[in-house]
């Protein structure tokens, strides 16, 4: 499907998204608490088929934090990017999508450590790269470290 | 989380042991945690973050020239194609146009380290099943390869030779000369790497019906490379995505249906010869002009997101920046093909026995530092 015919399709499914396409992709914009049912629609729906989720990451926009899904079909090859606004940064939660797609466990694991974005339903949140019990979130933007040198 | 703060044997009867950090077949700093009943797997859960360096943080503070650098750090066998991956989406991002030599002198490079790192591939997996002379064997041919990196790009290893608009420098005289004795070198030898090792009963034995990825597996853990193409997965960012010029040349995408280990074996055997074929069509070709395009010193990428991807010697390296329009990304993530690969080991090892755990990770070929980052 071309990214015109994507937006058409998804906006009847889904009222609730907004759209951004000055990227190379197509981008759709979600409240967070609808990731997990419009992730569903996208990966088991015929016509869309997202089997292929490529990249998972976290952007910490100061005031809120963006969660980034790279989607893509295997069986008709397009590629969307779904992001998910979590407003509330003291302590941020969203739905695993560990259950549509497999890749995400480790992804996730990586989120959480480096971003603190707690993942409902993941079968196993663990600090991945860093000690248990280490302080703060490195790739937050407000993140100090006492080793940290300024450039 | 460390072992013995609890009986290694729990409630169930499983034998709990850790394989590494330390352990020469993990290719470097991974523990894996093994629940044994028996000898046979239950359950593998990877620990990571040995040497996490944050590059991704680190990157955030560097300037768009010098973010390449720490980049062949990563995956260091596959320095060139991160650094390429880096360079593309700067180039992306300015709408730089790279001069055709550039292209072909970079298209170069990467095959000759991707024949070098499935060369070391070829030479660990038998070196982790006890065979110890397939190793010299192979460094026989890695070892003129690195002699050629550092004849160019001045090191063997973390060669840093891409930049934003081409190369950093031009090539040295005789780099076609010296390219052609190695890939006579490596043809004339490749039949003994079949009759030492891959044509061998025992070894084949170990590898055949061995961890069996299926293709909706490889799709839903987003594997990639030649993992992911030994089930059958057509995967090679090379052909679905062409850049730099792969799309004016001929070569075949390696595709094997297994799925096992042996299948694994097989892909990145045949994607040796593969490589040495793209090498031979440029060689002689060089184009004549310019080896880097003209860009300004500080480099300053538009507001947006950016995404480039790379086929490296393990599979697809994603370079995603997020640009608010300065000198130094805002935020900077590399989706590394390893850490993909890595969540296939658990998957397959149920079920096998110990021994065939090391098996499956000497041909799912992991590089750690690429995982950690």
């Amino acid at each position: 499907m071309t990214n015109e015919e994507l937006k058409n399709n998804i906006t009847q499914v889904f009222s609730a998204v907004t759209f951004d396409e000055t990227g190379e992709f197509l981008n759709v914009i979600i409240p967070s608490e609808e990731l997990l049912p419009f992730m569903k629609v996208l990966r088991s729906t015929k016509e869309f088929n997202f089997d292929y989720l490529f990249c998972l990451t976290c952007v910490d926009w100061k005031d809120h934090l963006m969660m980034v899904y790279f989607l893509n079909s295997k069986t008709h090859n397009h590629t969307i990017v779904v992001k998910a606004k979590i407003t509330d940064t003291i302590n941020p939660q969203i739905e695993s999508v560990y259950d549509i797609w497999k890749t995400a466990e480790l992804n996730e694991d990586e989120v959480f450590d480096l971003f603190g974005v707690k993942f409902l339903n993941h079968p196993n949140l663990r600090r991945i790269f860093l000690e248990e019990d280490w302080v703060g979130y490195p790739l937050r933007k407000n993140y100090v470290d006492e080793h940290m040198i300024e450039l | 989380m460390l072992l013995g703060e609890e009986d290694c044997i729990n409630e169930e009867g499983e034998f709990v042991i850790n394989i590494g950090p330390q352990h020469p077949s993990t290719h470097g700093v991974l523990r894996l945690k093994v629940w044994l009943d028996g000898e046979t797997i239950k359950k593998v859960e990877p620990h990571l973050g040995y040497i996490h360096r944050s590059i991704e943080k680190m990157s955030e503070s560097f300037s768009y020239r010098q973010f390449i650098y720490i980049t062949s750090r990563m995956d260091y066998l596959s320095a060139h194609m991160n650094n390429q991956a880096c360079a593309l989406v700067v180039e992306k991002a300015l709408q730089v146009e790279v001069p055709a030599r550039a292209q072909a002198i970079r298209i170069i490079l990467c095959e000759l380290s991707r024949l070098s790192s499935h060369i070391l591939w070829f030479a660990s997996a038998g070196l982790d099943l006890g065979g110890v002379t397939p190793f010299f064997y192979a460094f026989r041919e890695r070892e003129a390869i690195n002699s050629i990196m550092e004849e160019t790009c001045g090191a063997r290893l973390t060669q840093n030779f891409m930049v934003p608009g081409g190369v950093i420098t031009d090539l040295q005289p005789d780099f076609p000369k010296r390219i052609k004795e190695v890939l006579k070198q490596f043809k004339d030898n490749y039949h003994e790497y079949n009759e030492i090792l891959i044509g061998n009963v025992i070894f084949q034995n170990r590898m055949m019906d061995v961890g069996v990825l299926t293709k909706e597996d490889a799709i839903a853990l987003g594997c990639t490379g030649p993992v992911a193409r030994a089930s059958g997965l057509s995967c090679d960012i090379r052909k679905l995505y062409p850049y730099d010029g792969y799309e004016k040349l001929k070569f075949d995408e390696i595709l094997v249906t297994g799925g096992d280990s042996w299948a694994r074996c097989q892909v990145r055997m045949a994607e040796m010869l593969q490589s040495v074929n793209i090498i031979e069509q440029l060689i002689d070709n060089i184009p004549e002009g310019e080896f880097v395009a003209k860009t300004k010193n500080v480099l300053k990428l538009p507001k947006g997101e950016f995404y480039q991807r790379v086929e490296t010697a393990r599979g697809e390296l994603g370079v995603y920046i997020v640009s608010d329009g300065s000198a130094t990304p805002y935020r900077c993530k590399y989706r590394s093909p390893n850490f993909a690969n890595l969540s296939a080991i658990p998957h397959i090892s149920k079920g096998h026995k110990i021994g065939d755990l090391i098996a499956i990770m000497a041909t799912i070929d992991l590089i750690i530092p690429d995982i950690d980052r």
